[in-house]
């Protein structure tokens, strides 16, 4: 028997629509995919445990960085990972979950007091700017067809 | 007797991300947070200044699977402060994507999240394809997601952050044969949630608050999820003797009083003072005589259930309400004879205020908007619902752990029975972290 591609699906900071879309691409291809992958981190599924990050052959990153605790953890996956795929438009592009970034004064001094409290970053980031990555799903949601065709290119093999 | 830490870090099968901290010793909790960890991400503040029209698909990202919950309450806002009533033909076409939304939520939560505690799997990814009703299961759960999401895609385009609606009406209206073409679907996943239904009513667990516990709901004549007044009632007795009270959904946030939680990246809520919970069981429990004809003849046994104290019934009610949003969207698609070319009413902006107010799949969601002059946004609130149950919640938690701190339970089983618990109210942090005012002590 074949081994199964070993995956993590992992949310920073986002709505998670591209969790929701993948979940809605299963209903279709459920059957063909779940034969082939082992979800070693996905907690939408299971429980899971991240402060072990496990070894991965490809790892799904949805949502942008807001912190460093978040930070760390997406450079801990990387190490983990053979492949990482960037999901959806705050992983590709920061946005929108980097709004803050570009707020008034005004506003900034209105939510300095959260900031500094959480230790959020000074500025959000999108996930190339933490890590390498290998390749990318933008859109918000994320594109159906773009991510198919990865899916293809990396599962049905 | 017990002396333990717990830190429960990201709690998994709920949308988004809360943790939970717990310090007992001897046998007593010394220390107890429930706290919602999901990084902000100020949509408030960021909406400020932008043009009323630009709102509705901005505000949808504060979370993927309740998108379409937020474009609609917030589209309603935007629509009462400028006195833009909609068409008939465009409320029928929202409530059909938003009967899409409910089915393909609701199944989420109740086969992805909650299913496998009652079949005692870690996961709906151990289903077991030799054991018929975990096969079956598993194909249901990915069927019924199907319909609803569907649905949803034909009705507004796409079953998350919904493209062709806006102020006024759609960008793009639906093709009415696709609609009827989807029609022997709705019909075939009927039987696989009236077993679903059963399956709830007969295997979930049981656990009532001791504390006295207010819900509150929008009550429609129709059980739309998208109009009426909010019905409160502050107990199940009250619903049984006809004692609740109802205010115009415009007055909800004065009698929403928020909670600072200085643990949580999120605000907690009471309704007039006293603990409240809002979503299915609420629903349920306050009118479930306005579900559909054919949902309460089909489940009668099992509506008998409500008005219900145990907390665990919140998934038996999703069920029985995505059954209401199968039969419901049969009627509607059945009965549209057509649908006409119409564009949407345009605003003329004014300064004005407006409040919108929509069940979303967990409850009240609850808009506010003072707009200025020239159209564009002055000020907004928003209030979700798993704000509005987070001290419910945290509160359950509490008396879960005491009980089963008496009963001499492990450690283990303790996680294992929060962790059940606190799927049943189906929390959503991506919405409830979005959020501004908060004020440190």
């Amino acid at each position: 028997m074949v081994d199964k591609i070993k995956v993590g699906w992992f949310s920073f900071t986002c709505c998670e629509d591209n969790t929701i879309i993948f979940t809605e691409l299963l209903n279709k291809n459920y059957k063909q995919w779940l034969s082939k992958i082992e979800f070693v981190h996905a907690r939408i599924f299971r429980k899971d445990d991240t402060k072990e990050i496990k070894p991965m052959d490809i790892a799904f990153i949805e949502g942008a960085i807001s912190s460093n605790i978040q930070e760390d953890k997406l450079k801990r996956i990387r190490e983990k990972t053979k492949i990482l795929i960037a999901i959806g438009s705050c992983a590709v592009l920061g946005s929108p979950s980097n709004q803050r970034n570009f707020f008034s004064r005004e506003n900034l001094d209105e939510i300095k007091p959260i900031l500094d409290r959480f230790q959020y970053k000074e500025k959000v980031l999108k996930v190339s700017d933490v890590v390498k990555v290998d390749e990318s799903v933008p859109g918000c949601p994320m594109s159906e067809t773009a991510f198919l065709q990865l899916m293809n290119k990396y599962i049905n093999i | 007797m017990h002396d333990f830490d717990l830190n429960l870090d990201e709690i998994s099968k709920i949308e988004g991300a809360a943790s939970l901290d717990l310090k007992v010793r001897d046998n007593k909790i010394i220390d107890l947070k429930f706290s919602i960890s999901e990084w902000k991400r100020f949509y408030t503040q960021a909406i400020k200044g932008k043009p009323a029209i630009a709102i509705p698909p901005l505000v949808s990202r504060i979370c993927g699977t309740c998108s379409n919950a937020h474009l609609l309450a917030s589209i309603e806002g935007i629509e009462k402060a400028h006195n833009i009533i909609p068409s008939p033909q465009t409320i029928l076409l929202r409530k059909l994507l938003y009967y899409g939304l409910i089915i393909r939520d609701h199944a989420l939560h109740l086969y992805v999240f909650t299913l496998p505690d009652l079949l005692n799997k870690q996961s709906i990814l151990d289903f077991d394809t030799n054991v018929p009703l975990e096969h079956e299961m598993l194909d249901d759960t990915f069927t019924v997601k199907e319909v609803g999401n569907q649905l949803s895609i034909i009705a507004g385009g796409r079953s998350v952050h919904a493209p062709n609606l806006t102020i006024g009406g759609f960008i793009k209206l639906p093709k009415i044969e696709e609609l009827k073409n989807l029609i022997p679907q709705l019909v075939e996943i009927r039987p696989k949630i009236i077993k679903l239904i059963q399956i709830y009513a007969e295997k979930d667990f049981t656990f009532k608050l001791k504390t006295p516990l207010t819900y509150a709901a929008l009550y429609s004549e129709d059980f739309s999820f998208l109009e009426g007044v909010i019905r409160t009632c502050s107990s199940t007795q009250d619903v049984i003797a006809g004692q609740c009270q109802s205010i115009p959904e415009n007055e909800l946030g004065k009698h929403l009083e928020a909670s600072i939680i200085p643990y949580s990246h999120a605000r907690g809520f009471t309704f007039s003072g006293n603990l409240m919970m809002v979503g299915a069981l609420a629903r349920l429990n306050i009118s479930k005589e306005t579900l559909n004809q054919k949902t309460k003849s089909s489940v009668k046994q099992y509506l008998d259930l409500f008005p219900s104290n145990n907390l665990f019934h919140n998934n038996l009610a999703q069920a029985i309400e995505i059954l209401h949003a199968i039969d419901t969207s049969i009627e509607i698609i059945t009965n549209l004879s057509d649908i006409t070319a119409e564009a949407p009413i345009k605003i003329q902006p004014a300064a004005s205020n407006g409040v919108g107010v929509i069940e979303a799949p967990r409850g009240t969601l609850y808009y506010q908007f003072e707009i200025n002059a020239d159209g564009t946004l002055k000020k907004g609130d928003i209030i979700v619902p798993t704000g509005q149950n987070q001290i419910v919640m945290e509160k359950s938690i509490y008396e879960l752990v005491e009980k089963l701190l008496d009963e001499g339970k492990d450690k283990d089983m303790i996680v294992t029975e929060i962790e059940k618990l606190i799927r049943a109210f189906d929390p959503c942090m991506s919405c409830a972290a979005h959020f501004l005012k908060v004020r440190w002590k």
